[in-house]
């Protein structure tokens, strides 16, 4: 089964005449997902992907049109910010947001305002998530994952792809992968996902991939060791980045030089968690 | 992107937060013709983007404005950290009483603008944060309501704050809240605030780091970008909308997603190699970025193979080799090219990339060996 998203998920693409949206919605639709309606303003009235999906000029009436209770956005950077209120006010509980290049003010914004409506996000900058043999929504290639009982959740978009595709190679299945994003200020951070996992009767063992900067994966293995009952295996990637240039005190004063990744592995380990060197190593760690 | 000195200090002084008198001059003549309008007495500070610079003997005081030339003339012909100085602005020399730090920056971990304050601010601050934390205030800003007055009031006390300087402090503090939302700026930073001896307010430093995400609608700031902190291939990249960042090793990577460019990078020195660069074409890269990709990193001379990973989402496999294609017919490469190709269209691009005598691999293990093999020497 799944965390977030499933076959019975009914689902609104916002910028479905754009390039990448319609494309994707495709992508969506021959998966199998239940592509229900789409939205680009100023195109209201018109049936798009070969006559199947139609299109209107508001979230709000597409929602009341077809029922839809997930969003995927596809909208431009300077538009996305909107494009999430817009699915908030339209009564939509669960949102995903591809977009990448979205200015960080406007996400804390964002993040602060959808706290309080008790809306779910899911990225910015994200591949969305893919329940194996049911649905996906946003971008994650379909034929890379078979079902199983491993959950997923991972800040990138193509290492996730690198690490479902491994999983495959092995015989192993996921119940759900959800790609949170890596942008500093995002809508669903790992622990929100864990919590997930760890309640789905149908994920038995989780992989969480994470990568350099902030303190979301210390976070999580705190999680982890206090919450957890199901086994995690973890990547992290960025052990040879170089340290950013860095301007200024105030990143210093606030993040006092954490974030690299052998602070995460290290709180990781210290969490009973195994790590792996490199992704194609995953799989055999879930076998040990 | 980051701002200097005396950009972000004009910028401060529009939105009404008191900055020392002052001009930035590009030659001695011009240093000591400010100084002269300023009455002599002057501090001389090279604009440079790096910290350190007091340190490094990039800002000095000068008693007259005939010294102020002569410190223009040394200055002007410093580098620091690499960086050579290519402007200097020449303050208005002040009294200080008291050096307090100031800062608005985004907290990754409450995902909200943190306002940071305290009262032992000056060059040691990070020391000052390190051990004694209790020695910063930090505030957290609602995104939704702004900087409240009660949170400065708040702040002004915790820091000592003599009384009279409550009001002046509470409305430079509104202003940097608002340089800070405005601008779409990630960090706003005096440090030091001062209380100078004749008890004003003085913001005698300023740093600004702006989000390049926001540029698009900040068009006059853009213009702003100092070039000399970035090597010319990352200013090529960057027009190419492309995340390229040159590293020391000899095997150059070009990659979709900025996580599996580290983890790619991560993999070829877990097999012996060092990698040339981080580069992440971003998602739904098309051809011609593909190809600008590789010429950026052929024009590292350092470069001994190319390892090409993509693992098409968004991004589509066959734009991905006919951009290969595109390059190799224009740069023609004389270093071996490794290429993975998987997911999104990836048998399409297999097919194109068939004729073009490259070596492939399947999994991501495969094509860190096989790149490192041939960046040795090896067949």
């Amino acid at each position: 089964m799944s965390i977030l998203i499933n076959k019975h998920s009914r689902v609104v693409v916002q910028g479905i005449t754009g390039h990448e949206g319609s494309f994707h919605a495709q992508q969506m639709i021959a998966y199998g997902t239940n592509v229900v309606a789409g939205v680009t303003p100023g195109k209201g009235g018109e049936w798009v992907l070969d006559g199947k999906v139609p299109v209107f000029d508001s979230v709000k009436v597409a929602v009341e049109a077809t029922g839809a209770n997930v969003s995927v956005i596809f909208v431009p950077a300077r538009f996305a910010a909107d494009a999430i209120f817009e699915a908030a006010d339209s009564g939509v509980p669960l949102i995903f947001c591809i977009t990448e290049g979205i200015p960080v003010q406007d996400m804390m914004v964002v993040r602060a305002y959808l706290d309080q409506k008790g809306v779910r996000l899911v990225g910015p900058n994200c591949p969305g998530a893919l329940t194996p043999g049911e649905a996906k929504v946003g971008i994650i290639p379909g034929n890379i994952a078979i079902p199983g009982d491993i959950g997923v959740v991972s800040r990138s978009g193509t290492l996730t792809y690198e690490v479902l595709y491994a999983l495959k190679l092995h015989g192993m299945g996921a119940s759900t992968c959800v790609g949170i994003g890596g942008d500093p200020v995002n809508g669903t951070p790992f622990i929100d996902a864990l919590s997930l996992f760890e309640a789905d009767p149908y994920t038995e063992r989780v992989i969480l991939i994470g990568e350099i900067g902030g303190s979301d994966e210390e976070k999580a293995a705190e999680y982890i060791s206090r919450h957890m009952t199901k086994p995690v295996v973890a990547f992290i990637a960025g052990q040879t980045a170089p340290p950013g240039k860095r301007m200024g005190h105030a990143g210093a004063i606030i993040e006092g030089g954490s974030g690299t990744a052998a602070d995460k592995i290290q709180a990781l380990n210290n969490a009973g968690v195994r790590v792996a060197r490199h992704p194609e190593e995953i799989p055999s760690l879930l076998r040990s | 992107m980051n701002l200097h000195e005396y950009q972000a200090k004009q910028i401060f002084s529009q939105y009404g937060i008191p900055i020392p008198r002052g001009r930035v001059a590009a030659n001695p003549a011009e240093a000591k013709q400010i100084a002269e309008e300023l009455g002599g007495k002057v501090v001389v500070k090279s604009q440079v983007l790096v910290g350190g610079r007091g340190k490094a003997g990039g800002i000095r005081l000068a008693k007259s404005s005939q010294e102020a030339e002569e410190l223009a003339t040394l200055i002007l012909g410093m580098e620091i950290k690499g960086l050579p100085v290519r402007k200097v602005l020449v303050d208005e020399a002040v009294s200080i009483e008291k050096e307090i730090y100031l800062g608005i920056t985004n907290d990754r971990s409450s995902r909200k603008p943190v306002l940071m304050a305290s009262a032992e601010g000056g060059v040691d601050i990070e020391e000052v944060a390190a051990r004694t934390p209790e020695k910063i205030i930090k505030i957290l800003i609602d995104p939704l309501l702004g900087l409240r007055e009660y949170q400065s009031r708040d702040v002004a006390v915790s820091i000592d704050l003599p009384k009279p300087f409550w009001r002046s402090f509470i409305s430079l503090a509104e202003s940097l809240w608002r340089v800070y939302r405005e601008t779409d700026a990630t960090l706003v930073e005096i440090n030091p605030l001062v209380i100078t001896k004749d008890q004003r307010l003085l913001a005698l430093d300023g740093k600004m780091s702006i989000d390049d995400n926001a540029l698009f609608r900040h068009t006059d700031l853009a213009e702003k970008r100092d070039l000399d902190i970035e090597a010319p291939a990352e200013i090529e990249a960057r027009k190419y909308g492309l995340s390229y960042i040159k590293l020391d090793g000899e095997i150059g990577c070009m990659v979709n997603g900025a996580g599996l460019a580290m983890a790619t990078m991560d993999i070829i020195k877990l097999y012996g190699g060092s990698p040339a660069n981080f580069l992440d074409i971003g998602g739904g890269a098309g051809a011609d970025k593909v190809a600008a990709a590789l010429r950026i990193i052929l024009s590292d001379a350092n470069v001994k193979a190319v390892l090409i990973n993509i693992f098409g989402g968004i991004t589509r496999c066959d734009e991905v080799a006919r951009g290969i294609l595109a390059a190799i017919g224009e740069v023609k490469p004389s270093v071996p090219m490794v290429v993975r190709l998987v997911g999104t269209n990836a048998e399409e691009g297999r097919r194109l990339l068939a004729d073009a005598q490259m070596i492939t691999a399947e999994t991501l293990v495969e094509a860190a060996q096989k790149s490192v093999q041939v960046a040795q020497g090896g067949a």
